[in-house]
This record gives C-alpha cells, sequence and structure tokens, in this order.
C-alpha cells in the first residue's frame, strides 16, 4: 500500500491544503529568498545593508509565521500529520528539486565563489557577496567572503527553524532547551564571537569546533597564526588541545555525545531546525547500518592520518621553525595516544567485552601500521608519513571529506536522504564521540519494561537510523554509537516507552525485562 | 529424528511472538499462515499509517529478510478446516500443511449488531489492514463522519479522522467515554480533550439505522433518540469478539464465545494450542481477569507462554500484574494494577489532576492495610519495573507516594510531577504513621 499521490505543497504540518496567514508567510519568506538572489548579477548594490536586513528580516519572519500559524493555535502535542503525504517531506518531486538546488548552491559556494560576487585580490565585491559587506564591516570590520554569506545564512537557517521546532515541540521541555542550546552555540559561538575576535585582530575561531570536525585546526597556518598572537592565542590552542583530550571526554562520560551532537555542534544545530522535516528519511536498514560503521570509521581513519602527516611535515627534524615540538616528540604522542587504544583493544576491560575479534584485530592493525609508518619516516628521515606528500592528503580530504561529503551531500540531500548523513556516515567527530559513548558513558536510552506496541514511531523518526524498535520490543536499553541524543524517539513514543537517562555504566545495557507472574515468561 | 513441525494460524503479535521465541529454544520447523498480509506488521500502529505519520513498510517491526534468516516460513493463505484426526491444516487454496503441534492465533473481529444499513459502502469498522485501505477509500472528500463506539477504537478512529478536517461525531451509549473502564474523572478530562480537538460527543445516544444517500452510499444516521446526522462516513467502533467463525468447520476444537482453552493454553484437542485475543479461558489463571483478553501484551505474554510449553518446558499462562496503556489524541495513559471504574468495596481512592487538564493520577488502595491496587496515570510516565515491584511487594499508598519521584518516567527537565501529587495526596489522607 503506497501512497504516490505526492502533493506538489511546501511540508504542511497538517495535511490538506495551507490557509490564507500560511501562505502569506511563505510568501514574505519567498520573496525574502527572491530579494538575496536578485542581488546576484549586480555589480554594486544599492543600499546594501538596509536590502540584506530586509530580505533576512522577511525570511525570517516569514518562517516563524508560518510555523506559528501551524502550530501555535493547535493543542500541543505531536505533529507529525501529513508527513509522508507531503512532497517535500516523502522524497517527492517538489523534495528532489530542492534537493537539487541545495547541491547546486553548495557547488557554487565550495568551487565557484566567483559567480556569487566574490571578488579578486584588491577588487571589491559584487553581487550577493557584495550585499553583505555591510553586516560583515560592521561585525567584524572586512569585506564579506563567501563564507561569511554562508555563515550569516546558516545562522538565519537555525534561528528562524530553531524557532519553528520549539513552537512545534512547545509541550517537551527537553527539546525547548536543547533547541534553545543550538540556536545559542550558533548565533554566539560560530557566528558572532569569530567575528568580534576579527575586529580585535584576533585568529578567527569558533571555540566549539573541535579537531578532527574541525579538521582545518592543525594546519600550519592556523597553529603559527594562533601562535603568533601571543597569549590569546596560545589560550585558544591550548583549549582546543583540552577540548579533544579532556572537556570532550568527560563531558561525553557524563552526558553521552549528544552534548556536542544535539547541543552544541553546528552541523547538529542545522540537523536539528532546518533538517527536522527529514529526519524520516533516514534509512533504518540492517544494512545501511553496517554501511555507516565501516564509512564513519574510515572517514576517521583518514582524518588521523591525515592530521599526523601535516603537523609531522611541518615540524621540520628541529626546533627551526620556532616549534618547541619535534618529530620525534610527535612520534612519541602518536604511539601514546594510539598505543593506549590499541592496549585497551588487547586487554579488553570489562567495557569493551562484546566487541568482536575481527572489529579488535582490523582496528589493532590499523594503529600498528600509522605507528610504524610514523616511526619509519622518522628513522629514515623522509619528510612525508605515509609516502604521500601530506600536503595532497590534506588537500584531498578538504575536498572530498570537508567539502564534498560534509557540505554538498550532507545538507544537500537533506529532502533525500534525511538531515543527518553527514554525521551518520562521515563525522569523524561523531565517530570518536560515538566509540566513547558506546563503552565509557553512563548515558542510554531506558526502555519501559514491556509497554512497548511496536509502532515503529521511534525508528521512524530517528534522524540517524537507529531502528529502536527493534530494541524497545525486547526491553532492551538502547546503547548505541550513532546515537546523538535528540530525544524524539522518546517524544513521538504514544506509550511512554523510552527515556534519555544518565547512570550507572554497568546498568546500562539492560533494565531487566519484566518478568511476569511468579513462573510465566518474560516479556521480550 | 526429523525436527517437529510446528503451524501456526495468524500473523499477528501473538502468533510471531511465539514463532520468534519457538525459535529461540529450538530447531522445530515453524510456519505461519497469515490471511491479511505476507508479513507481520503492528496492528496498534495502523492509524499512523492514515494519519501520515509512517507508511506500510513502516509498521513492520521486522525487516522482510529476517523471517528467511530465522527459518520462520510465511504463508499468505485461508485456512479452511483442521483436520486433528490426520494432525494437517488445510487451506483454502488446496494447499494442505501437516502438524506436531499446532497453534490457533487469529485474533479479532470487529462487532456489528444487525443494525440496518451496516453494510453499505462508507461504513465499517478498523482492525484489519484492508479495514484501514477502505477507510482511506471511504473517506476521500467526505466531510462529516459518525464514529458509532466509546472505547478506543472509536477514538482512534476519531483522532484519524481529525488530521483530515473531516468533522466527526462520536456517539456514545453509555453516559460517558469508555465508561466500564475508565473512572468518571478521567473519562471526562479525555472528553475534554477530544473536544478541545473539535470532536462532537454525544451520550446516551444509540444507533438506531444508516441510511443510504441516492447514491447508494452512506448519507446518514438515525439515533433511537430520533435524531438523524448527515455524514459521509459511519466509523462502527463497539468492540470486538474472538476471530472463530472459521473454525466451526473443525469441531473437535471446542469454541464458546473464543478458543476454550485451560491454564496451559491447551484447547480441547491434543497438540493444538490457542493465544492471544482468539483464546476464551475456562477460568483465568488471574481471577481479576476476564475469560476473554484483547490486549497487545496478553497477546504476547500468551505467544511466549506456548512456546515454552511447545519446546519441553510445560508453562502455565500466569499473566501477572495488569498493565496497560493507550494515547488519546495528544494525553498518554499508562495503568499498572486495578483501578476499576468505580470503587470497589472497601476500597480508598486518591484523584490528582493538574491544572491544565492533560494530567492525572488516580491512586487506587484497600482502605484497611492501605495496600496499593493500582495506578492509572495521563499525560505523567511511569516506569513498569517500579510499580510492577510495588504492586508485588504489596506497597502501601503511603509508600507509593513518599517515593513516587522513583517511578516517573518523563523525559529529563520536565516539570516534576510528584511533588504536587503527594502535596495534593498528603492534604486529603492526613497519614497516622
Amino acid at each position: 500500500m503506497s501512497h504516490s499521490d505526492h502533493s506538489l505543497s511546501i511540508a504542511a504540518p497538517h495535511s490538506g491544503t495551507l490557509d490564507g496567514p500560511q501562505k502569506a508567510a511563505l510568501t514574505l519568506a519567498a520573496l525574502g529568498v527572491l530579494a538575496l538572489l536578485i542581488s546576484l548579477p549586480m555589480n554594486t548594490v544599492p543600499h546594501a545593508g538596509l536590502w540584506l536586513v530586509g530580505a533576512l528580516l522577511a525570511i525570517a519572519i516569514g518562517v516563524v509565521g508560518y510555523a506559528w500559524r501551524s502550530y501555535a493555535h493547535h493543542p500541543a502535542g505531536i505533529k507529525n500529520n501529513g508527513v509522508w503525504h507531503t512532497g517535500l517531506t516523502s522524497r517527492g518531486a517538489v523534495a528532489w528539486q530542492v534537493g537539487v538546488m541545495l547541491t547546486s548552491f553548495y557547488i557554487v559556494l565550495y568551487f565557484f565563489p566567483q559567480y556569487l560576487g566574490l571578488a579578486g585580490e584588491g577588487h571589491a565585491n559584487t553581487g550577493i557577496i557584495a550585499l553583505f559587506d555591510p553586516l560583515s564591516r560592521l561585525l567584524g570590520g572586512n569585506p564579506a567572503s563567501q563564507w561569511f554569506v554562508y555563515g550569516t545564512l546558516y545562522t538565519v537557517a537555525i534561528l528562524s527553524m530553531g524557532t519553528k521546532f520549539i513552537l512545534k515541540y512547545r509541550h517537551n521541555k527537553y527539546e525547548v532547551v536543547r533547541t534553545i542550546s543550538v540556536m545559542f552555540f550558533q548565533l554566539g559561538f560560530a557566528f558572532l564571537i569569530p567575528e568580534i575576535l576579527a575586529r580585535l585582530s584576533l585568529p578567527y575561531n569558533d571555540f566549539k569546533n573541535m579537531w578532527p570536525l574541525n579538521y582545518s585546526f592543525f594546519d600550519s597556518w592556523n597553529v603559527q597564526g594562533l601562535l603568533s598572537t601571543g597569549g590569546f592565542g596560545l589560550f585558544m590552542l591550548l583549549f582546543g588541545v583540552a577540548m579533544i583530550f579532556l572537556i570532550s571526554p568527560i563531558l561525553t562520560y557524563f552526558y553521552g555525545k549528544r552534548w556536542y551532537c544535539s547541543w552544541v555542534c553546528g552541523c547538529g544545530g542545522l540537523a536539528e531546525t532546518a533538517g527536522d522535516p527529514f529526519r524520516q528519511l533516514s534509512d533504518k536498514s540492517v544494512k545501511a547500518w553496517k554501511l555507516e560503521r565501516w564509512m564513519i570509521h574510515s572517514v576517521l581513519v583518514f582524518a588521523v592520518v591525515m592530521t599526523a602527516a601535516l603537523i609531522y611535515s611541518y615540524l621540520g627534524g628541529d626546533s627551526a621553525k620556532g616549534f618547541w615540538l619535534t618529530r620525534g616528540m610527535l612520534l612519541g604522542i602518536i604511539a601514546i595516544v594510539l598505543g593506549s587504544v590499541g592496549v585497551v583493544l588487547l586487554v579488553r576491560p570489562v567495557m569493551v567485552k562484546e566487541l568482536n575479534n575481527t572489529v579488535r584485530f582490523i582496528a589493532l592493525g590499523i594503529l600498528l601500521v600509522i605507528i610504524g609508518l610514523t616511526a619509519y619516516a622518522y628513522i629514515i628521515g623522509s619528510s612525508d608519513i605515509f609516502f604521500v606528500q601530506s600536503y595532497s592528503l590534506r588537500k584531498a580530504y578538504g575536498f572530498a571529506i570537508g567539502a564534498i561529503f560534509s557540505g554538498v551531500v550532507g545538507v544537500g540531500f537533506y529532502p533525500l536522504l534525511g538531515s543527518r548523513v553527514w554525521c551518520r556516515f562521515g563525522c569523524p567527530m561523531a565517530a570518536v564521540l560515538g566509540m566513547q559513548q558506546r563503552f565509557f558513558s553512563r548515558f542510554r536510552i531506558t526502555t519501559n519494561g514491556g509497554q512497548c506496541i511496536s509502532c515503529g514511531n521511534c525508528s521512524t523518526y530517528c534522524e540517524m537510523g537507529i531502528d529502536v524498535r527493534s530494541y524497545a520490543q525486547r526491553g532492551e536499553n538502547i546503547v548505541r554509537s550513532s546515537c546523538v541524543g535528540c530525544g524524539i524517539c522518546a517524544a513521538v513514543c504514544p506509550r511512554g516507552v523510552l527515556k534519555l537517562e544518565n547512570g550507572k555504566p554497568s546498568s546500562r545495557f539492560s533494565s531487566d525485562p519484566i518478568a511476569i507472574g511468579k513462573t510465566g515468561a518474560t516479556l521480550r | 529424528m526429523n525436527d517437529p513441525r510446528i503451524v501456526i494460524i495468524g500473523n499477528g503479535i501473538s502468533g510471531i511472538t511465539a514463532a520468534r521465541h519457538i525459535r529461540k529454544h529450538s530447531d522445530a520447523q515453524i510456519t505461519v499462515i497469515g490471511k491479511e498480509s505476507e508479513h507481520f506488521f503492528s496492528r496498534t500502529a495502523l492509524m499512523y499509517v492514515y494519519m501520515g505519520h509512517m507508511r506500510y513498510q513502516d509498521i513492520k517491526p521486522y525487516e522482510d529478510h529476517f523471517w528467511e534468516k530465522n527459518r520462520i516460513g510465511l504463508k499468505q493463505g485461508t485456512v479452511q478446516r483442521i483436520d486433528t484426526e490426520q494432525k494437517k491444516v488445510e487451506l483454502t487454496d488446496g494447499a494442505t500443511l501437516p502438524y506436531d503441534s499446532l497453534i490457533i492465533a487469529t485474533g479479532s473481529a470487529s462487532n456489528t449488531f444487525g443494525w440496518p444499513g451496516q453494510d453499505l459502502p462508507g461504513v465499517q469498522g478498523l482492525y484489519s489492514l484492508q479495514d484501514l485501505e477502505a477507510m482511506e477509500e471511504n473517506t476521500k472528500g467526505i466531510r462529516r463522519a459518525v464514529i458509532v463506539g466509546g472505547g478506543l477504537i472509536g477514538v482512534e478512529m476519531s483522532e484519524m479522522l481529525r488530521t483530515r478536517n473531516i468533522a466527526v461525531t462520536f456517539l456514545v451509549r453509555e453516559d460517558t467515554f469508555w465508561g466500564s473502564i475508565l473512572p468518571k474523572q478521567e473519562a471526562d478530562m479525555i472528553v475534554r480533550h477530544m473536544q478541545e480537538h473539535g470532536v462532537e460527543l454525544k451520550f446516551n445516544t444509540e444507533l438506531k439505522e444508516i441510511v443510504a444517500g441516492d447514491d447508494g452510499r452512506v448519507a446518514a444516521v438515525r439515533t433511537k433518540g430520533g435524531e438523524e446526522m448527515a455524514c459521509g462516513f459511519v466509523g462502527l467502533a463497539v468492540g470486538v469478539h474472538p476471530n472463530i467463525a472459521w473454525l466451526k468447520g473443525s469441531p473437535v476444537i471446542m469454541a464458546d464465545k473464543g478458543v476454550l482453552v485451560n491454564e496451559h493454553l491447551e484447547t480441547s484437542a491434543s497438540d493444538v494450542y490457542a493465544i492471544g485475543d482468539c483464546v476464551e479461558f475456562h477460568k483465568n489463571p488471574d481471577p481479576q481477569r476476564k475469560n476473554i483478553e484483547q490486549v497487545w501484551y496478553t497477546g504476547r505474554l500468551m505467544g511466549e507462554t506456548v512456546a515454552r510449553t511447545i519446546t519441553g518446558e510445560r508453562t502455565a499462562y500466569d499473566p501477572g500484574i495488569w498493565f496497560n496503556s493507550a494515547k488519546f489524541f495528544d494525553i498518554e495513559y499508562q495503568t499498572y494494577g486495578w483501578v476499576r471504574n468505580e470503587r470497589q468495596e472497601g476500597e480508598a481512592e486518591h484523584y490528582w489532576e493538574h491544572p491544565n487538564g492533560r494530567s492525572a493520577v488516580h491512586l487506587v488502595w484497600n482502605a484497611g492495610d492501605r495496600v496499593l491496587h493500582g495506578v492509572n496515570s495521563f499525560g505523567f510516565r511511569l516506569r513498569q519495573e517500579v510499580f510492577d515491584r510495588w504492586l508485588h511487594e504489596k506497597a502501601t499508598v503511603d509508600h507509593v507516594v513518599k517515593h513516587l519521584h522513583e517511578a516517573a518516567f518523563d523525559p529529563e527537565l520536565y516539570k516534576r510531577m510528584a511533588p504536587a501529587i503527594r502535596a495534593s495526596f498528603n492534604t486529603t489522607n492526613k497519614v497516622t504513621a
């Protein structure tokens, strides 16, 4: 039984036609987008500041007005009516059109910014980038770049669609607070603070953007840039390293990876707000899960290898370049960090007991190869670890992972593959946090005894493609590395079966399924 | 030695649970016969397909490769008769399936009461996948619907129709909603909530007949009170009965309202068992329960129980502490233990309702020793594990209220319900320690 009658309407939270105010709000938002697009062919944009503010306000007010009309005067509750009857949210014709539009936008943004009006050296911006110049000058003091345009639009999307999400889930305080958090981190940490730093002639830095998601953190220009600005730059460098090795592991231990992925991260922020109408499109099959594990861990290995090679290359053999760190010390650090992961894999303490041997030995092999090749390069005095120029590795990573995967596919394919394609299949940060969440964290989703009716709402609305139901219907807790803790499975459950919780790591796998009767069956 | 052949008639939650657990414990050859669909789906989720929350493939709890991987044979077909002498099942398509053990798990069928016009186009119940498909067709382009009933299926159908902006009038024979189960306070709260969603409820109203229009489709209903209501759709949600009409050709298996079984779920024919909605106990092992139980959870329990028996560990059905759950539009409902619609002799109660009218808790206990009998909870999720333990241990209501926060299962950051409930309990129940 399939619904092939996809409507061509824009996502309506209630099936049926849009009413007057909804149409008016959507028209306003569309006019805002149009106002941005009109600037594209212009050499100089008149009244750029006013024009820009007007366009952005029209978009924001249009989206929020539409959401207000759609949700506010209906009783608070789950608003998934018509999701699979609406073309945009069920891979109908409109979804494909939007997908193509988003994908094209990312391709132009990453590879052809000149078409947006990015000026060459010594020239003034034109087109849409010129439209953003006044705002950029106001905040950071410099003319806009394509990244400033992107960052502004990204922030407007998270703020306006975040407000929509809050209206939609206004009965659910976890969702409301979590969404305020992603809106705050996007506006403050990703957008405003870096601009303010620029105004203060300090290096651009998004404090919450950690390596390996922030794969350019250890690039020599970034490190040197940070070091060249004295105490504050050094602080930023140390803070970045502390985020990786200290702050993030501690927070992940206590709360699971959700503290980052669905409360702080910018990619997660966009997925949870603008991507929310598409969360049901993620693939829940076991096949997709297998593919996910191969892909995401391959990207992580790629990121580690690329970064190690890069640092190794620019360190040089001595401290001539001004770094106290030498290649020998880096070899030591790599050996210690990767070696300790290897020891955990070998010794197999209680928490990773259930890791199967194939996985262990593949992982061990990879760790040994990385350590071995680094040591080999050190001994023979080569400046490249992996027999390829580290710079080309870095370039390949930036292109394939940074631009194509996280941008073009990650967001461009929202309407086709769901909102967390990047987070699930590609993000090396999610891979690191996920391993920790799976083996060393207090976080789990608890199943409430035998109350599950196997309806499938939890699995359907899991943006990470976890088949939540397969656990819930057996009375098992959900402990999965990919879970970002968005809480929607618990929200859409009609029988109160799921709860995100932190507790003793030893108890996280199973609250015992309810034993029924004294001698009778156990609901599994 | 050949593995025993096990045939299960019915691929709903009971039959499938039995099949899965037999596979867990044995290498038996398992064949499941299903009439409605090739694969198992969650019947309780049919409403979400109509509302557009999910597609049919989303309400199938197992991927299609699951069955082959677990060596559970699926056969779509209808049973003609059971030959208990030769131990084989005959299908209407001429196929026969020999068995060593047979499990009957054919579920329910919708009730009708011989109303004139009940077979008109546009009049239907909601139980099967075919009913869902019919409802999709029957409600195309209509503006008004009438639901006849007063229970869970009725409120589900109302919710479904409201998502398509179809006006709903709900005819309830009794003077309150689901009055056979819910106490008056809860029923009133749910009624207000349904009205908030635009459902018009008419109590003490009985259907007399359904009237056809010129096109031969339903055009109106008439009540016994003489009222006539125009409508393009009539939903009959007046309960279900065990689906055993097909069993008439197999008289060796005794049946009354349902297939009669003892506490081991054994029928009158040897090696023939029955589980789930289609069962009628001679005497339910739990004297508090009725002899026919039509609940998702009891279907699962019976499936697990019979699987044990068939795989060599003869087990009596022992359903334990009663629990159930439902959702009325936006309000979730959970219950543990027994909260009857009216207080039984010697029972005391406390009812708390949030001022917003969307959360409520009803505690019932024995007035003498203060042991808790049960709890109804609305808009406040409770941990089954904890209430199951308290009810097993015969905890007093005072203990339960004092420790209520331990049973809270609401999402993190939610406003805590327990303190308000405790405060209201303490003001009306001065406890002498």
